[in-house]
Formats: C-alpha cells, sequence, structure tokens
C-alpha cells in the first residue's frame, strides 16, 4: 500500500500544475493557431492576408525588430559590464546591486510614464538643454514627425526598464564560476582583459544564452512603454495586435499576429541555443 | 587599484546608480507637482510647488481605487497560485526520481520561448463562458502561467538544497511524509518560497496586455492606465506612473538577498 502510494505521489503532486499549464497555456496556444486560420468558421489564410496588407503592418515589423536588434545588444554589453563591476566592490555591493535591480520591478508601462516625463515637450531633458542655450523653448520629441527621436526615447526607455533582468542573471551565472580559475590565470601572468575573454566570457556561456533568450523574447513583446511614450506614433506587432482586439474587435487578426510573435520568438530562441550551443562536457 | 583607476571605477558606479534613480525622481516630481508642476518652464530638479493634494486628486478620479483594487486581488491570486501548484510541482522534482521527469522541466522550460501574456487572446471566449472575463480573479489566473514555471523551478531547487536526511530522521523519529515535510522541510524553504511568492506578485502588478485584453470595466491599475492614456493630462499620468513603481521599489527591496539565488537557480 505505502509503495503504491509513494509511486503516485509525484505524479499527484504536478498534476495540478500540469493541469494549469494546459488549460491556460497549451489550449490558448492551439485556440491562437486555429483561430488565426479561419474566417467565420471556415479555414483560410485570409486573416494573414488582411493583417500584411495593413497599411501599419511592415511599420510595426519594421519598428519591432530594429528595436529589438538596438536594445538587446546594448543590454548584453551595459549588464556584462555592470556584473564585472559588481564582482569588484567590496563595501556597498548590496547597497549597489539593489539600487541596479530596482527596474526589475518596474511595470513597461510605468517606465514608459517616467521616460514621458523626462522628454516631453516642457520636460527635464528640455530643460536641461534650454538651461545650456542649445534650444529656444519647449520642444517636441516625440510626434510622427520626428520618428528618430521617438525611436531613441524608446530605446533609453527600454534599456532602462530591462538591463536589470539580464544583469540579475549574469551576476547569479557569475557567482558559480570557481574563483581558482581566475586566480590561476593571474598567477600566470594574464591580464584583466585577457582573463575576461578566455575564462570569466565562455563560463558564463550558459547564463548569458538563458538572459538572451529571456529577454528578446520579452523585447518582442514590446508594447506598453512605446504606447506610453509615443501613443501610436510608433506602430509595433503587439500593439497591432492590441488594437486589432481591442478598436477593431477582429480577434482573428490579433491572432494572426499573435502566431506572427510566437514564430519570431521560437525562431530566436532556436538561433540563440544553437549559436550559444554549451558541450555536455562543459556544463557545470 | 590605484588612484585614478579608482576614481574613474566609482564614478561609473555612481553614474549607474543615477542613472537607475534619477528618472523615478523625477517622475514622482512629475506625480507630486500636479497640474501647474507638468506647465512649469524651464523644469526646476527640486520639488518646489510638490504637494500631497495632487496625489489625492488622482485618487479621488473615479475608476482608480477600483483599479488599484483589482490589481492586488490579480496578483494575490497569481501569488497564491502560482506558489500553490509551483512548490508541489518543485517538491516532486526535487525529491523523487520518476518517469516523465525531464519532459516536464522541458515544458517548464519550453514557456520561456512563448509570448504568453499574448496567448491570452482566445481565452477571451472561454473566460466569457464560464464567467472569468471581465473579472480579477480571471486576470490573475492568466498572470499565474507567467509565473508558475518560475515558482516551480525555484521551489525545485529550494526542497533541493534541504538535505534529504533531515526528512529520513523525522520518518525514523514516527512522523508521517506530510508532518515531517510541515515540520522540517517547510521552515527551511519558507524564506526562498516567500521571496518567489513576492516576484509572482510582482509578475502580476505590473502585466498590461492580458489584463487589458481580458477586462472591460473591472480593469487592473496598469489597464486602466493603458485605456486612459490617450486622453488624460500629463500630470494625471505621471501620478498613474509612479504609483505603479512604488510598491515595486519595496517588493524589490524585500526580495534582495534571495534575487540572485533564485535566478541562478532558474537557469539551470
Amino acid at each position: 500500500m505505502k509503495r503504491t502510494q509513494s509511486r503516485a505521489l509525484p505524479y499527484l503532486l504536478l498534476a495540478p500544475s500540469l493541469v494549469f499549464l494546459t488549460a491556460i497555456f497549451l489550449l490558448p496556444l492551439v485556440q491562437t493557431i486555429a483561430l488565426s486560420f479561419s474566417e467565420s468558421g471556415v479555414a483560410s489564410l485570409g486573416n494573414y492576408r488582411r493583417m500584411v496588407s495593413d497599411l501599419n503592418f511592415g511599420l510595426a515589423l519594421r519598428n519591432t525588430f530594429l528595436l529589438v536588434l538596438v536594445v538587446v545588444p546594448i543590454q548584453l554589453a551595459l549588464a556584462l559590464g555592470m556584473s564585472v563591476m559588481i564582482e569588484k566592490i567590496g563595501r556597498g555591493r548590496d547597497l549597489v546591486l539593489w539600487v541596479w535591480t530596482i527596474p526589475l520591478g518596474v511595470s513597461d508601462l510605468a517606465a514608459g510614464l517616467v521616460w514621458l516625463a523626462i522628454l516631453q515637450d516642457r520636460g527635464y531633458l528640455n530643460s536641461a538643454l534650454y538651461g545650456l542655450g542649445l534650444i529656444e523653448g519647449p520642444t517636441a520629441w516625440l510626434t510622427y514627425e520626428t520618428p528618430g527621436t521617438l525611436f531613441l526615447g524608446v530605446v533609453l526607455a527600454e534599456i532602462w526598464r530591462a538591463t536589470a533582468i539580464v544583469l540579475v542573471i549574469l551576476v547569479a551565472g557569475l557567482q558559480l564560476i570557481p574563483k581558482e580559475y581566475r586566480e590561476a590565470a593571474e598567477v600566470f601572468g594574464a591580464r584583466p582583459w585577457t582573463i575576461f575573454r578566455r575564462i570569466t566570457l565562455p563560463l558564463l556561456k550558459p547564463s548569458i544564452q538563458t538572459a538572451l533568450i529571456l529577454r528578446t523574447v520579452l523585447a518582442f513583446e514590446v508594447f506598453a512603454v512605446v504606447y506610453a511614450i509615443g501613443g501610436t506614433n510608433f506602430p509595433v506587432l503587439v500593439g497591432e495586435a492590441y488594437t486589432w482586439q481591442n478598436a477593431n474587435q477582429n480577434t482573428g487578426v490579433a491572432a494572426a499576429y499573435a502566431m506572427l510573435i510566437v514564430v519570431i520568438s521560437l525562431a530566436a530562441t532556436a538561433i540563440y541555443l544553437r549559436v550559444l550551443r554549451v558541450p555536455a562536457e562543459q556544463q557545470p | 587599484m590605484s588612484g585614478l583607476k579608482r576614481t574613474v571605477f566609482w564614478t561609473g558606479v555612481a553614474a549607474l546608480c543615477a542613472w537607475v534613480l534619477v528618472p523615478i525622481w523625477l517622475i514622482g516630481l512629475g506625480a507630486f507637482g500636479g497640474r501647474t508642476g507638468v506647465f512649469r518652464w524651464p523644469k526646476s530638479l527640486w520639488p518646489g510647488d510638490a504637494s500631497l493634494a495632487a496625489l489625492q486628486t488622482f485618487l479621488a478620479v473615479e475608476g482608480v481605487w477600483p483599479a488599484m483594487v483589482n490589481s492586488i486581488i490579480a496578483a494575490l491570486t497569481c501569488m497564491a497560485l502560482s506558489i500553490g501548484l509551483g512548490a508541489p510541482a518543485g517538491y516532486a522534482l526535487a525529491r523523487f526520481s520518476f518517469r516523465g521527469q525531464n519532459t516536464y522541466r522541458l515544458l517548464i522550460l519550453l514557456t520561456r520561448a512563448f509570448p504568453l501574456a499574448i496567448l491570452a487572446l482566445p481565452l477571451t471566449v472561454a473566460f466569457i463562458r464560464i464567467g472569468l472575463y471581465d473579472t480579477a480573479f480571471g486576470v490573475g489566473l492568466v498572470h499565474t502561467a507567467l509565473a508558475l514555471p518560475f515558482a516551480a523551478l525555484v521551489s525545485a531547487s529550494l526542497f533541493q538544497a534541504i538535505p534529504r536526511e533531515l526528512e529520513e530522521a523525522a520518518w525514523v523519529f514516527g512522523c508521517s511524509r506530510w508532518q515531517a515535510f510541515r515540520k522540517v522541510v517547510l521552515p527551511l524553504a519558507l524564506p526562498g518560497i516567500a521571496a518567489a511568492a513576492i516576484f509572482a506578485f510582482v509578475i502580476s502588478w505590473n502585466e498590461v496586455f492580458a489584463a487589458s485584453v481580458l477586462s472591460v470595466k473591472n480593469r487592473t491599475l496598469t489597464a486602466y492606465l493603458l485605456t486612459v492614456l490617450a486622453e488624460s493630462p500629463l500630470h494625471f499620468r505621471f501620478a498613474g506612473g509612479f504609483l505603479l513603481i512604488l510598491p515595486s521599489l519595496a517588493f524589490i527591496f524585500a526580495v534582495r538577498k534571495y534575487l540572485f539565488a533564485m535566478w541562478g537557480i532558474a537557469n539551470r
């Protein structure tokens, strides 16, 4: 009796979460696929045709990719630099870490509003520029007539908000690397840059991989930051899905957008898994 | 480090701290400055006319309080469910070896490659049918999908870190499996689980897309702010943004000790 009980126990413990994930993750995934390929109950590619022929589609696709391609590499570089700095801080390390990880708890909507306060016409950036004599009065940076600065504003807000998650993963990864490796390299006269490139970076690869996957998938979901800063002046993919669902009441096209984002996310993950592959014998 | 190097290093650290903190300070000024503060030109970095009145005005606007209450209900739902479902799964992964274990782990890791919040779209139909549409509880359910995989992985390694022998000793002294878990294992794992729970709360509190899609009247604070964004004055938006940030500051402070252990764990 006791034996069969303990055999079934792990499955009983897993079952609730499995049922839940099936209902709220797998089933909706299948439903999204079905919705995107059907129009009023009939199988069709109509939703995808409407999505692609929409005026904003090309723009949203381009903007989203541009954002990811600019933001993610900067975040990785910045977080790497910060995590190496953290290693060198003796006293005050915990305080600095807390400050640097604060944005981890800030929502994308709030981050967008934060940067709106700074970049709006009568905001703090313009006040500073005015003080320096660089502009003559309130200047607009975030309209559809200034797409360059609007893009920069979104990039700043994204870097401000979401570098912390990369930092946390990298710092956690650094803690797993035995100090002896670097000390040995030092004994043999390796310079800090060489140690970083030849020892720290390769051993950190699994963490970098996780950080990049998480961050990139989330970066393709960018939406509220953009909306808070630029309204509808800067279309992105999730924003379009939101508009089709809520304003246009067309779940089919919204589902097509969702599928596009799913495919892009999976492709990005597959690329990271391949390019940053960690051979089994090197795994810690 | 030599003197110059040291100066450069600490300047860098200070600059990065300022990079995080100054924007929060500035939206705080925007939130407390009210209508007059927003139009002041040029702006000052110090609070001249800041007062609590501006935030009180914001809270008095129709819909703000209910939205906050909804946010809290959704976040508590997410917190309770992701721990309630995730921690047992974590215990199973940590203490048993059984067939299907790796498949389960794979499913959990797989969720990372999907834009989970976006998959809430088709749930509107199902939620309308079973009466969960436009409820904070329904939103909390979807947010649980975001937090549950994390909670399961974190609790798995929390339990793994507690020596099996402690539990076995309790069995020897006549405790049942459940008693041993409750009296020996749980107290040791509790701080880490609390940290994961707080993290689940923050995930839900901050989520925008699923919350906006799944509700019309009973909106969470993020969904409410998103819908009124276009037609609301700037000082109103800043007050909203500031209120969204405030609890997160406290929560991240509360879990700071466990932050790195949690993520180091969730990686493997």
